[in-house]
């Protein structure tokens, strides 16, 4: 067995250090190591965007990122969107417009979302689903997601 | 109970899950673990149809971490014996074999051995090093090969690959076809699709000394798996516990069991916890997906529209084991028209492809895409619009359904008219646009389940059912519960229980949880609050009969002044003192449902330089019977038409000569993605259904089955071609662009091997 790789990193805002193979995903670090399961694994051929995370500053699917590429590095997973108690406005909008079914890919188009309003607080429709087309939701017909997506971004640009 | 005043059903309150789910916290199958878990891997079959000369497990034993390899021979063998609760009968010795093939394989991706090591890369290395010989055989990978002479046989019983003949009739068809004025007869075909949840598989399964066993998994029916696990291990049912995990979609493909029996025995011989989960490739190759599927059918019609006549046959793929949907397909086919003479044949086609499964509204779509796409022919034929042809035969209250009994009140005139009055029925089209419009069905299912309602002191609520909530059922059964007692739904916490604590429920499938477990709920509702009249009637000293019940209250009788009612919470804090605790519990078996009908309308552009096509407008309409909770009962007319629309523009499942997949994965399988849909708007029709206490019926299946008709109508509408076979990929589009010189008569089929 190779020996295991000693990899520092910040994970939603804190200090996190974790053993990882050469060989092990970002995602697997995550799920299995670190014990943060909201970010979800559905092909790990980064196609469906259900293990959506956002590394400094950019939306990668943790499938195809490597464990210690995460070293000095920061990554926000769906468990560092809402502020402590207080949900982020786009969990809120999720829940009010019912934009989950089953909710699997729900962590990964929150977290997709995010890193949509971040670089660009105010999408149209079309920005949107061309955003999140990298998330596949099979439940929902994206409709919901859709217009929960655009009511944050309203929401937050209100709150300006 | 149509004109009963609703004070919480038809709200759309949060659901009581969903901050778990929007914050990562919600647990699904993959994420449960225990300590001293192992890890498994399953080494498939390469071959599409083999037979197992030998199995060599001893350099995956010798391997260090492997704690136990399983083949067919650790798991007793299973005659064939049916299990019940899923949506159609399951076959316990085929789901055996299935899970792990004993003599022959059926079809690439068959399990043929397993192991559980402390890591799943030791887990997988090990399955690599297990040394199976093959005899390897001629493999069966479609219909018309299938049922040719000579062809290669799955199964000793079932000569020429046919496992079941069905037949339908009713009149004298040859003398109906004898008073058309127009008869159109086309022959369709659609490929195996899947289920395409994003959820893969997952379980955890710990086998105690003690000789019980207990099981972490994502299903749609915990009851199934138990009663699946303790069937084909050979145990009481009372030895195994299910604990349903969240689960991330099913829609049907949920509901057999892969790989929670194959962990249970590798539990039991390392003597630890088993951790099983599948990949996205594995999901494809050996999960069930549903048939392809080929279907003649000539439809004759006056010049009136009157539609006279139909003769119709269906050929399903059932993969490796009987058990297509070709029946249900037989019995959908007609369902929305009063046709008085028809013959239909159904044919259960066994082939080597994985066995399929349940897949929402399981056979109909396939039946309706060729149902509707003949009836749009017809329209064209005699220059009639097409909602006012099904209009004129709509089945309406009173018919005798195609499948043998007569309808209650339905709701696809309603349906139908709606769609006409609704302006996206009018709007101008665009430049290489097209519209179609088709009608969808499905039957609903009843079965049983069971609830309970407790009741808390302080007078709130909790109410716990067996289905696994896939798409905001538990909110719903809140909302119930708030109705029947009239607290706030906040107040209600819903539960789904496991086994051990829920009673028996069947599957989470049928779209029946808010149909026959709501109805369960509401009796349990029910029972807390004749319990509530009975403590007000003791403390009153009144009998109880004249005691009622109104907006969560006790009512004294009248004219008994010195008593004020009672409400729920001052009931509840005197529990203690009138008698105890107060439980409420139904439990049911609904044989029938409501049946279910929508009509969906899409606008379709069509990209002639690339075959490409877009779905440019699309509106869905549903008789609902009630919509508890609009916001879901819209996202399943929603999710639905989206599944629809894939399985109609892009999604196959795509086999190499030897009947190995091409496509295990995202990205050659195209599901659709939120760039390719526009907002598919809703039109949420309500004609109660008088077998459910607020007329609700089942939402979540008709709405896949309208749009392969739907779609195909407006790609004819677009391009002046009929397509018969599905999907409607731009390569199959932009040849038939290309092929056909005088597109507007034509009805052409481009085989896949045309189009490389």
């Amino acid at each position: 067995m190779m020996s295991k790789l000693h990899v520092e990193t910040t994970i939603n805002g804190q200090p996190v250090e974790f053993l990882c193979t050469g060989s092990e995903t970002l995602l697997d670090a995550l799920r299995n190591t670190i014990g943060l399961t909201g970010t979800k694994e559905g092909c790990a051929t980064g196609d469906c965007g259900a293990c959506s995370v956002i590394l400094n500053g950019r939306l990668v699917p943790s499938c195809l990122v490597l464990a210690p590429e995460a070293q000095g590095q920061s990554v926000t997973t769906i468990e560092g969107i809402a502020e402590g108690e207080r949900l982020h406005p786009l969990q809120q909008k999720f829940l009010e417009h019912a934009a989950l079914q089953c909710g699997i890919c729900t962590p990964g188009l929150i977290v997709a979302a995010k890193a949509l309003l971040d670089a660009k607080p105010s999408p149209s429709e079309e920005e949107t689903r061309y955003w999140l087309a990298g998330n596949l939701c099979r439940c929902t017909g994206y409709e919901k997601i859709i217009r929960a997506v655009l009511d944050a971004a309203r929401a937050g640009s209100a709150a300006l | 109970m149509t004109n009963r005043e609703f004070e919480y059903v038809g709200t759309r309150p949060v659901r009581h899950d969903g901050v778990d789910k929007v914050t990562g916290r919600a647990a699904y199958g993959a994420d449960v673990s225990l300590p001293g878990l192992l890890h498994g891997a399953v080494l498939r079959s390469p071959h599409a149809h083999a037979r197992i000369v030998s199995i060599d497990t001893s350099a995956a034993e010798a391997l260090p971490g492997v704690q136990a390899v399983v083949t067919a021979r650790d798991i007793p063998p299973n005659s064939a014996k049916v299990l019940l609760g899923g949506e159609a009968a399951l076959d316990l010795g085929d789901m055996s074999d299935c899970m792990l093939a004993r003599d022959k394989v059926l079809y690439n991706g068959h399990a043929v051995a397993a192991v559980a090591a402390t890591s799943l890369d030791i887990a997988r290395e090990a399955a690599n090093r297990i040394e199976v010989v093959y005899d390897v055989l001629p493999p069966v990978t479609g219909i018309d090969q299938a049922i040719a002479p000579g062809a290669p046989q799955l199964h000793q019983s079932f000569a020429n690959n046919v496992a079941n003949r069905m037949e339908f009739k009713r009149g004298d068809v040859e003398r109906g076809f004898g008073e058309a004025d127009v008869v159109i007869e086309r022959e369709f075909r659609t490929p195996m699709v899947h289920q395409g949840y994003i959820e893969p598989h997952a379980c955890v399964a710990r086998y105690g000394q003690d000789g019980r066993l207990t099981v972490w998994c994502t299903t749609q029916g915990p009851f199934v798996v138990r009663d699946a696990c303790a069937g084909i291990l050979g145990v009481d049912a009372a030895k195994v516990k299910v604990i349903p995990t969240e689960i991330g979609g099913g829609f049907g493909g949920k509901i057999v069991v892969y790989l929670e029996p194959l962990a249970a025995v590798l539990s039991r011989k390392a003597n630890r916890p088993v951790k099983m989960v599948m990949s996205r490739d594995e999901v494809f190759r050996a999960s069930g997906p549903t048939s392809g599927s080929k279907v003649r059918l000539k439809v004759g019609a006056k010049r009136d529209g009157t539609l006279v006549a139909a003769r119709a046959s269906l050929w399903y793929e059932a993969g490796a084991y009987r058990g297509s949907p070709a029946g249900a397909g037989a019995m959908c086919l007609l369902a929305p028209y009063r046709i008085p003479n028809f013959v239909i044949e159904a044919y259960d086609v066994v082939v080597n492809k994985p066995k399929v499964a349940a897949y929402r509204a399981p056979g109909s779509p396939m039946a309706l895409f060729a149902t509707e796409s003949v009836v749009d022919e017809i329209a064209r034929e005699l220059g009639m619009d097409p909602i006012e042809l099904r209009l004129r035969n709509a089945s309406v209250e009173g018919d005798r359904a195609p499948y043998g009994p007569v309808y209650g009140p339905i709701g696809l005139k309603q349906v139908l008219e709606a769609a006409r009055s609704h302006p996206h029925w009018k709007a101008p089209l665009g430049a290489n646009q097209g519209r179609g419009v088709a009608c969808g069905f499905w039957f609903n299912a009843g079965m049983q389940s069971s609830a309970t309602v407790t009741l808390n002191l302080d007078g709130s609520a909790a109410v716990l059912t067996g289905n696994p909530d896939i798409g905001g059922t538990r909110v719903a059964q809140a909302q119930m519960v708030a109705e029947e007692l009239g607290i706030p739904v906040e107040r209600v916490r819903p539960s789904v229980a496991d086994t051990d604590t829920a009673g028996h429920t069947d599957v989470t499938g049928g779209s029946r949880v808010c149909y026959a477990t709501g109805m369960a709920v509401i009796q349990a509702a029910g029972d807390v609050r004749d319990q509530l009249r009975a403590r007000a009637a003791q403390i009153w000293k009144v009998d109880i009969a004249s005691v009622r019940w109104k907006a969560g209250r006790a009512i004294p009788p009248s004219g008994n002044g010195s008593h004020q009612p009672l409400t729920v919470a001052e009931l509840a804090a005197q529990m203690p003192h009138t008698g105890g605790p107060i439980v409420g519990r139904a439990s049911l078996n609904a044989p029938m449902a409501g049946p279910g009908f929508g009509a969906h309308i899409c606008d379709l552009e069509v990209d002639r330089e690339t075959g490409r096509s877009t779905v440019v407008r699309y509106t869905a309409i549903q008789d609902v019977g009630k919509a508890v909770h609009p916001s879901f009962v819209e996202g399943q007319m929603q999710g639905g038409a989206a599944q629809g629309i894939g399985w109609a523009l892009n999604e196959e499942y795509i086999f190499d000569a030897g009947g190995v997949m091409e496509n295990p994965g995202f990205l050659d399988y195209r599901m659709p993605v939120a760039s390719d849909l526009p907002m598919i708007d809703t039109v949420i029709v309500e004609v109660a259904n008088p077998l459910h206490p607020y007329g609700v019926r089942g939402v979540g299946e008709v709405p896949i089955v309208p749009p392969l008709g739907a779609v195909a109508n407006a790609m004819r509408d677009a391009t002046g071609i009929r397509f018969t076979e599905l999907p409607l990929s731009p390569p199959r589009v932009l040849s038939a662009l290309l092929h056909t010189e005088s597109p507007n008569q034509s009805a052409i089929r481009i085989p896949q091997s045309a189009m490389s």
